[in-house]
């Protein structure tokens, strides 16, 4: 087995261990857009690291954050959403390509950052995806209580001594760290369907938050070695390939959920 | 008796809107208060405002040390995204042991429900499951918006007599919300008539015969009497248990009524 695709399939299976459960939140509260709007993001993020020569994940991360808090704040104040976050989504996508645009000298692959690079992924890559989704794990692991409750009902969770309020900034930081790990492997346009395609997948067979959480993360490594596997033996691009491989599972689970176990 | 919780001349505003004026009140240890008023009247922010969900323009509210909320809201909806059991929902956010769980629902005339969604439940049982929630919390003050919305006269009774016996058991304070006339007039020691600001308060046949509720309710002059009598009968009508005496309330004697300060 060629050591690039060892490495391409440890970093797809440790973002979806993450992404799986944080992905499983995303679809509770409805945030799916949300997710997109952090991803898009990205890109003014990716320009801005090379501007100022900073590491691309800090970038990333930076803007990551900034977009969710800002989408948050908004939400908290009553703002539309949906119009809110198209508008959010589509401007910070397209500044990130103007701003990148405007970067002379350097020679960027937009490509890579747009649809990933899994299969360039270096160790010390490796390394951060896992730290970093080990992070996300345990801020939701830590927080699993609250977070929960909070999603149930801010309402509920207040009475009973929990702050929503801080509860929704863990996963809007969970949130921001995730995209900008997922940046490298499925690229800033597919992000999104990482963090809900799995989950979305994994509602049809789990009967308790908890159980939807881990099937999201194991329906995830499974799109991933799936999606590597068809790229390689179809040379396609990974990223796409994987997305169209949880897609597949998404319609399979479906199908099972249907057959089996009703719609609840 | 010391309080559970106090309120002092608590005001709170939606922008530039006031919704309650100057609102100072207290629950005790042992005591079923309940707020009265119209639509719009304030109730359901003042609930959310001793809660902590709402922050206030002006005013304090304390809270006995290590105080424990056991909270109905007035309306929860279950995203269908969520893969939630009812019983799921009562070890949240404590866990709690099989018979303890069909002990609250048994309680609340629920049963064989425990590992059914909690999405597909009519408004009725619902309502239920939230109380269940709340007692399986063993709250030192239970706060219920609205409780007997979708339950029929006889579960609505059941509801009212689960009460009393609740507060006769464990002594915790009671703070509800009802527009439900006839009811209130029996199940509460002290009621509170809110519009915006406490218009009058006391035991609830000084209430019902303040001019000030009268007005409030758009009353004739004659009706206190017929609306006591009515609850009387009303409830010989239907058969249901009928042990609270009306004498009781008589025999607090009438307290005084004091106004508001809007209201003059």
């Amino acid at each position: 087995m060629d050591d690039f695709l060892v490495r391409a399939g440890l970093a797809g299976v440790g973002l979806a261990l993450a992404a799986g459960p944080l992905g499983s939140f995303v679809v509770w509260r409805r945030m799916a857009y949300f997710g997109d709007a952090t991803a898009h993001a990205a890109i003014l993020g990716v320009a801005l690291a090379l501007a100022l020569d900073l590491p691309i994940g800090f970038g990333t991360l930076f803007i990551g954050i900034l977009m969710a808090a800002t989408v948050s704040t908004l939400a908290a104040r009553g703002w539309a959403m949906d119009t809110t976050l198209g508008v959010l989504a589509h401007s910070a996508l397209a500044f990130g390509l103007v701003a990148v645009s405007f970067l002379n000298g350097v020679r960027v692959d937009l490509q890579a950052y747009l649809f990933g690079d899994i299969l360039a992924v270096s160790r010390a890559d490796l390394a951060m995806i896992w730290l970093g989704a080990l992070v996300v794990i345990g801020l939701l692991i830590w927080r699993w209580s609250g977070l929960l409750m909070s999603t149930v009902s801010p309402d509920l969770a207040q009475a009973s001594g929990f702050r929503p309020d801080f509860e929704r900034l863990i996963l809007t930081l969970a949130l921001a760290l995730t995209v900008a790990l997922a940046l490298k492997i499925v690229g800033a346009l597919l992000i999104a369907a990482m963090l809900i395609t799995p989950a979305a997948a994994a509602r049809n067979l789990a009967r308790s938050p908890e159980a939807m959480a881990l099937w999201a993360a194991a329906l995830g490594a499974c799109s991933t070695l799936f999606g590597l596997w068809l790229s390689l033996h179809f040379d396609t691009p990974a990223g796409p390939s994987i997305v169209a491989a949880a897609a597949v599972i998404f319609a399979l689970c479906t199908l099972i959920g249907k057959s089996s176990l009703g719609r609840a | 008796m010391s309080a559970l919780i106090s309120a002092e001349n608590i005001c709170l505003r939606y922008g530039t809107t006031e919704v309650l004026h100057d609102i100072s009140l207290s629950v005790a240890r042992s005591e079923i208060l309940t707020l009265l008023g119209p639509n719009g009247s304030g109730k359901s922010s003042l609930l959310r405002a001793l809660i902590g969900i709402l922050p206030l323009s002006h005013g304090a509210i304390r809270r006995a040390p290590g105080l424990k909320i056991g909270y109905v809201p007035q309306k929860l909806t279950i995203d269908r995204s969520l893969p939630l059991m009812v019983g799921r929902f009562l070890a949240l956010p404590k866990r709690q042991t099989p018979q303890d769980i069909a002990q609250a629902l048994q309680r609340v005339g629920l049963e064989n429900i425990a590992a059914l969604p909690l999405a597909g439940l009519s408004g009725g049982q619902f309502q239920r499951v939230l109380l269940a929630r709340a007692i399986l919390l063993k709250p030192d003050l239970l706060i219920l918006d609205e409780p007997t919305q979708g339950l029929d006269q006889r579960g609505e009774a059941n509801f009212y007599h689960l009460i009393e016996e609740l507060r006769a058991q464990t002594g915790m304070g009671i703070l509800m919300v009802s527009h439900d006339l006839h009811v209130v007039m029996s199940a509460s020691d002290r009621v509170i008539c809110l519009n915006g600001h406490i218009c009058c308060q006391g035991t609830p046949l000084v209430v019902s015969n303040a001019p000030e509720y009268r007005a409030l309710f758009g009353l004739g002059t004659k009706g206190a009497f017929a609306l006591y009598q009515h609850d009387h009968d009303h409830e010989h009508d239907h058969n249901t248990p009928h042990d609270h005496d009306h004498n009781h309330d008589h025999a607090h004697g009438a307290k005084e009524i004091s106004k508001g300060p809007n209201n003059g």
